[in-house]
């Protein structure tokens, strides 16, 4: 009542004199278009971001002679060579091998944390722990990677042969990077569950882990995942933190603790010192390329586990 | 009003985005004070920029009206962005013609190149090893992986640890070019970093490591290697003895005129020369006895 009465007042103080649009239909038009041209900028940026890295990414295969078989397969890379080699198989396998192994690392820390937080002390977890874990992930990837440097390298380089460096330093620590991720999505899963599951599992005398293991992470189950693909497209993004701890010797590694590259690694180490339009530079961007459609993958995985929630 | 304020924010960003898309600094708009003004922006080589960025804070201040800009972003992006026309000075650690070659071979052909200083880099490595000096030969050994074992040059008995730069790095060119004579391979388990923070501080921790650093960044936590029996320091490669060394170049596209040519200028002037180049670990390009041309022949002055 209170709505349509303001709603004709506010028509009737506009209408007499002119013939322009009443204000609430104004309003809505100038709302309306403000969101649509936030909408359309954001598009074009997205699209013109992957015209442009798709572009400068394809060269080598379309112009420069470079088969994208001996570029994926390949276990060479000396670009700057007189016969340049591109063979970014190593990168690839470093990429892979750093994330899945953080995630093996940083999965089930994440996921018990989020089951501490949510069912066994559900006040301190969201009063202190939280925000606590909440604060990792704003810490700058540099300062990771700086860490990575000053303790876990020397910690490998004394306890394991090698120097220190290599896959492994990589993986802990894109773990701790990833942590907050996997943790942050759990629990929320965990706190959606409706309270009637576990009441009713208490309820026909169920303990507290048999709750827990078969009923309350079954049913959570397409959620934890989701975060844990999450944290391995985080992982697999990250570049400064682990190229300053994995070595970036362009070849599969034959140990965890030998010297490794990744995509990212590589391109942040060469980015800069080649020209534009050089094969080099396209290489990089190729690279550039390869990454965004793995990024474009495991975004698709995430949707496919999300409507497996909804069918729940 | 918010709602006004929120339409605008989104407007300056469009249009800034917008803006990003054509780039015409012009550096002659007109004369005032000193005569000179513009604005003037270099990019380019990280290992040159603080340099630039300290004289260009001295030259504003004498040239109000003079506005620089010095951006980091690596030697290939500057000498891009130069023969691009988007920026007016590309700083570089190599010659152009060593980055644009093949088909960029033209894009080279009009730039112009202005050695404002010299830098020097020298073998360095962990100070467990036992060496202190390597002849040529032993380098390429090294760096090619023929040589595995420090016991192998003389030293203790320690597994060789390579820490080298990116392929693309002028730093590694350089070193190649002049020490090693030949390119070197990316060994398996060697470290390839390219911050020379970083080497320093990998080279001083690991045993048996060896990498390669620009004078400025020589200290107490790592050994500096002589090359063939020549300390790598500012007075021997002024003289020529030590032969390890590149210049730094700021290229412009075509002759530079009006506030352009005052900064190239002052770049090479004795107040820059014989302080800042010299504070910042830079050898002064005019107290070189010799010259070098691209295709990396000396000849004295």
């Amino acid at each position: 009542m209170n709505m349509t009465e303001t709603r004709l007042q506010a028509d009737s103080i506009s209408m007499p004199g002119d013939r322009r649009l009443p204000k609430h239909r104004l309003e809505e038009l100038r709302g309306k278009s403000y969101v649509l041209l936030c909408v359309l900028l954001l598009i074009v940026i997205i699209f013109s971001i992957v015209y442009f890295i798709a572009s400068r990414g394809l060269t080598p295969f379309l112009s420069q002679g470079v088969r994208i078989g001996d570029m994926l397969g390949g276990l060479k890379w000396s670009p700057e060579a007189d016969t340049p080699l591109l063979g970014a198989l190593p990168f690839l396998f470093g990429s892979f091998a750093t994330s899945l192994l953080a995630a093996v690392i940083a999965a089930p820390l994440g996921i018990c944390a989020a089951l501490f937080m949510t069912e066994m002390m559900p006040k301190v977890g969201k009063n202190i722990l939280q925000p606590a874990i909440e604060l990792l992930a704003g810490v700058p990837s540099v300062v990771y990677g700086f860490v990575g440097l000053s303790v876990v390298v020397p910690f490998l380089r004394n306890n394991f042969p090698g120097q220190g460096v290599g896959v492994l330093a990589g993986a802990i620590v894109l773990s701790v990077m990833i942590l907050p991720t996997i943790t942050t999505i759990a629990t929320d899963a965990l706190r959606t569950l409706p309270a009637g599951l576990k009441e009713g599992s208490y309820a026909l005398g169920a303990t507290r882990w048999q709750t827990l293991s078969r009923l309350v992470i079954p049913t959570a189950l397409p959620s934890l995942m989701t975060g844990v693909v999450l944290g391995i497209a985080r992982a697999f993004g990250e570049a400064l933190a682990v190229q300053m701890v994995i070595g970036n010797a362009p070849h599969i590694p034959h140990s965890l603790f030998q010297s490794a590259s990744t995509l990212t690694s590589i391109i942040t180490l060469s980015m800069g010192n080649t020209t534009s339009g050089s094969l080099h530079n396209n290489a990089l961007w190729s690279l550039a390329l390869i990454l965004l459609l793995m990024t474009f993958l495991f975004v698709f995985i995430v949707r496919l586990l999300e409507g497996r929630v909804k069918r729940v | 009003m918010k709602k006004s304020l929120l339409v605008l924010t989104t407007l300056a960003l469009g249009i800034s985005l917008a803006a990003c898309g054509k780039n015409d600094n012009s550096n002659n708009a007109g004369a005032s004070g000193s005569g000179l003004s513009g604005s003037i922006i270099a990019a380019g080589s990280t290992a040159l920029q603080p340099l630039v960025d300290a004289a260009s804070k001295k030259f504003m201040e004498t040239n109000g009206s003079v506005s620089i800009t010095v951006n980091g972003g690596g030697s290939g992006a500057g000498l891009s962005q130069v023969a691009e026309g988007t920026v007016q000075i590309g700083n570089s650690d190599v010659f152009a013609e060593e980055k644009l070659k093949d088909a960029d071979a033209d894009k080279a052909k009009a730039l112009v190149d202005h050695q404002v200083a010299v830098v020097s880099i020298a073998a360095v490595s962990n100070k467990d090893v036992g060496v202190d000096n390597l002849t040529k030969a032993q380098l390429v050994d090294i760096f090619t992986g023929k040589v595995k074992n420090w016991k192998d040059v003389g030293g203790k008995d320690e597994k060789v640890v390579l820490v080298n730069r990116p392929a693309s790095s002028g730093t590694r060119a350089t070193f190649e070019k002049y020490a090693l004579g030949a390119k070197s391979e990316d060994l398996p388990d060697s470290i390839t970093e390219d911050a020379s923070g970083t080497v320093r501080k990998l080279v001083s921790e690991t045993p048996g490591a060896i990498g390669y650093l620009a004078l400025s960044y020589l200290d107490d936590s790592i050994q500096a290697l002589k090359y063939e029996g020549v300390e790598a320091t500012t007075d021997n490669v002024a003289a020529g003895t030590y032969p390890v060394w590149a210049y730094e170049h700021m290229y412009t596209k075509g002759e530079p005129d009006g506030a352009l040519k005052a900064f190239l200028e002052y770049m090479v002037s004795d107040e820059i020369q014989q302080k800042e180049v010299k504070d910042l670990g830079y050898i002064p390009v005019n107290d070189m006895k010799v010259t070098r041309d691209v295709q990396g022949n000396v000849s004295n002055k």
